[in-house]
């Protein structure tokens, strides 16, 4: 294995799972990719006409059921934790901006992609905006969550916008610098035990021709702007495998590894995907409060029953995830610091490295809040198979499935195993980014952000159980 | 790892594991009747959070103000729904602990999937044990790692500069 050298035991464990000769031939199947997407596409083009053209009860509208809860569960509870980005490979909404920008479905035919090319902004090459084009729909989330229309509206945009944006610039714009899910994705998907990563580097900075980022007869350059031989994380790698097609040297592959290597990659911790971090833990605290809490007037001002309400709302919504969870958490590294003794490296580098030690107990408590709502609304997607539109069709006899909430007691029991899992992964990875600045006092070092996530993970053992 | 270590791990997973099931003697106050009313509008309920004592004989009553609402209750047989003006009533005996969540089952509107209220059934005993699990996993996470052999620092080799 080339993997950089990430001196841990077990760190360079590796599986090459494309050493599986069907797997091997599969990802390099060059239809697989459109496959996938045109059945997610199809599905796409459904939840978009029957949001516009269905009931606008939202639980018995097919956009509701099959975005919020099919795709939504599908997403946080099975791809992002076992597989990572995968769901970018297959996502619906490039598609079309991609086919356009390479005039072909499956084939590379021309080299040159049909754009006018412009480059990105520097000052946007972060995820800034995709953090606050996550927190924009997280504020209207009630709306967007429970009315068709709205979710179409929303459907619509997204697709527009990557359209828009793969004529004016190069290769997935959208999805590297501007989906709001893709933000979180990327995030979580370094929780992923699988990654895709070329084999020997030194092959890499041999080669000059680098196929895998310009693209070759067999396939397209990295769509997403990543060259395969930098890959240390997951966070931005869409798994499109067009570079386990492209390369010539066959020095691509997709490995099984221990989950989580991709938080000690210490060169690459930046703020904005701190603020992700943080941004998604404060969201699945709000929203578990909000909707499967009992408070009618936290659901109202969420709801916009009264735009006061909802300003107050936003406010209190958007100080908690920008400032209040971020601030405390500052403060414990404060803390840590001077505990620790470690006070040659600067505050802000600290906050941000310890942040990642939130994103195993934030994807935790997703899947936890998702599990909450989940297995109770599951069974509605039955009847809005029969009857997408809600105009009374019954195809397969399925409409009048009863609405059957699948094992409601039991999902405390699954929601706990779940949070100490992710508390436990949480401080493995803080304690091992305290120790990449060396050993001593590490223990007390450790003790206020340890504090702070024990904190938040009762915080949810509360809002679920208490 | 060290044997040192793994033994922790072990052991603190064990132990987190007996705290969530390991079976107590019910120490439980002098069962009850209670009549509950419920008031459900669009899309909450009033009270939103009901406690009763495990074996109460627990009758809920759905008054609705608006539209018609109803109830499920998780983990217990209830599902009763009421029209505005005719309230609907349900009995039964609250013979597990912890917090049950109860749910509007009748489509009332665009929330009305997260209409959703909760019955606490005391002594919440599900809800302490997870907290004492939580303890139990946050000392015993941080022993088995003090206790874990002294690693050399993650390093990352040069070759990780910026794409483009
Ligand atoms: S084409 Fe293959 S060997 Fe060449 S630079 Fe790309 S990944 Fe490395
Ligand atoms: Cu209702």
């Amino acid at each position: 294995m080339s993997q950089p050298p990430i001196k841990q035991p077990g760190s360079n464990w590796r599986f090459e799972l494309t050493r599986l000769p069907f797997l091997y031939r599969l990802l390099r199947w060059r239809p697989l990719q459109f496959t996938l997407t045109l059945i997610t596409l199809s599905f796409f083009v459904l939840a978009l006409l029957t949001s516009f053209l269905g009931t606008p009860v939202g639980n018995r509208n097919f956009s509701i059921i099959f975005v919020w809860i099919v795709w939504w569960a599908l997403v946080i509870i099975l791809l992002v934790p076992a597989l990572g980005r995968s769901w970018c490979a297959i996502c619906p909404i490039p598609a079309p901006g991609e086919w356009l920008q390479r005039r072909s479905f499956i084939h590379p035919r021309r080299r040159k992609l049909w754009t006018l090319g412009k480059r990105w902004p520097r000052r946007l090459k972060n995820i800034w905006l995709q953090n606050f084009s996550f927190l924009a729909m997280a504020l209207f989330s009630a709306i967007i969550l429970t009315r068709p229309v709205a979710t179409g509206l929303v459907l619509l945009a997204f697709i527009l916008l990557a359209v828009g944006l793969s004529l004016v610039y190069e290769r997935r714009i959208f999805c590297r610098y501007v989906c709001p899910v893709g933000g979180f994705i990327g995030l979580y998907s370094m929780a992923a035990p699988i990654e895709l990563r070329v084999k020997d580097i030194e092959v890499c900075r041999a080669h000059s021709t680098k196929e895998c980022y310009v693209g070759s007869e067999h396939g397209f350059g990295c769509p997403w702007l990543v060259f395969p031989g930098n890959l240390q994380r997951n966070t931005y790698c869409g798994l499109c495998t067009e570079c386990l097609k492209t390369c010539t040297m066959d020095n691509v592959a997709v490995n099984l590894r221990l989950p989580g290597l991709d938080f000690f990659v210490a060169k690459q911790r930046r703020l904005d995907e701190a603020y992700k971090a943080f941004i998604m833990l404060a969201c699945a605290l709000a929203y578990s409060a909000v909707l499967l809490g009992p408070w009618g007037v936290l659901k109202d001002a969420a709801n916009f029953a009264s735009l006061d309400g909802w300003l107050i709302y936003a406010a209190v919504f958007l100080a908690f995830n920008l400032l209040i969870l971020p601030g405390l958490f500052y403060l414990t590294t404060l803390l840590s610091r001077k505990l620790g003794a470690r006070g040659e490296i600067s505050a802000r580098a600290y906050f941000i490295d310890l942040s990642y030690s939130l994103i195993p107990l934030g994807l935790a408590a997703w899947i936890a809040f998702s599990l909450g709502f989940v297995l109770v609304s599951i069974s509605y997607a039955l009847p809005v198979i029969a009857d997408p539109f809600g105009w009374g069709w019954n195809l397969f006899g399925l409409r009048d499935m009863p609405w059957t909430p699948i094992a409601p007691g039991l999902i405390p029991y699954m929601q706990v195993p779940v949070l100490l899992g992710g508390l436990t992964f949480s401080i493995y990875t803080l304690w091992r980014i305290l120790g990449e600045h060396g050993r001593e006092r590490l223990t007390r070092a450790a003790l206020p952000p340890a504090f702070f996530l024990t904190l938040a993970t009762f915080g949810f053992l509360w809002l679920y159980l208490g | 790892m060290t044997q040192r270590s793994l033994l922790l791990a072990v052991l603190s997973t064990l132990l987190a594991l007996a705290a969530l099931l390991i079976p107590l003697p019910a120490v439980r106050p002098r069962p009850q009747q209670r009549q509950i009313h419920l008031n459900a509008r669009m899309f909450a309920f009033e009270p939103g959070s009901v406690k009763v004592n495990q074996g109460d004989t627990v009758t809920l009553v759905l008054h609705s103000q608006d539209v018609t609402h109803g109830i499920y209750l998780d983990g217990y047989d209830v599902n009763i729904k009421a029209e505005p003006g005719k309230p609907a009533q349900a009995t039964f005996v609250a013979d597990r602990q912890g917090k049950f969540r109860f749910r509007c089952s009748v489509t009332c509107g665009a929330m009305h999937p997260f209409m959703i209220g909760e019955l606490v059934v005391g002594p919440n005993l599900p809800f302490w044990r997870a907290v004492v699990a939580l303890l139990i996993v946050v000392a015993g996470s941080i022993l088995t790692l003090r206790s874990a052999a002294p690693q050399a620092t993650p390093h990352v080799s040069a070759s990780d500069q910026a794409t483009r």
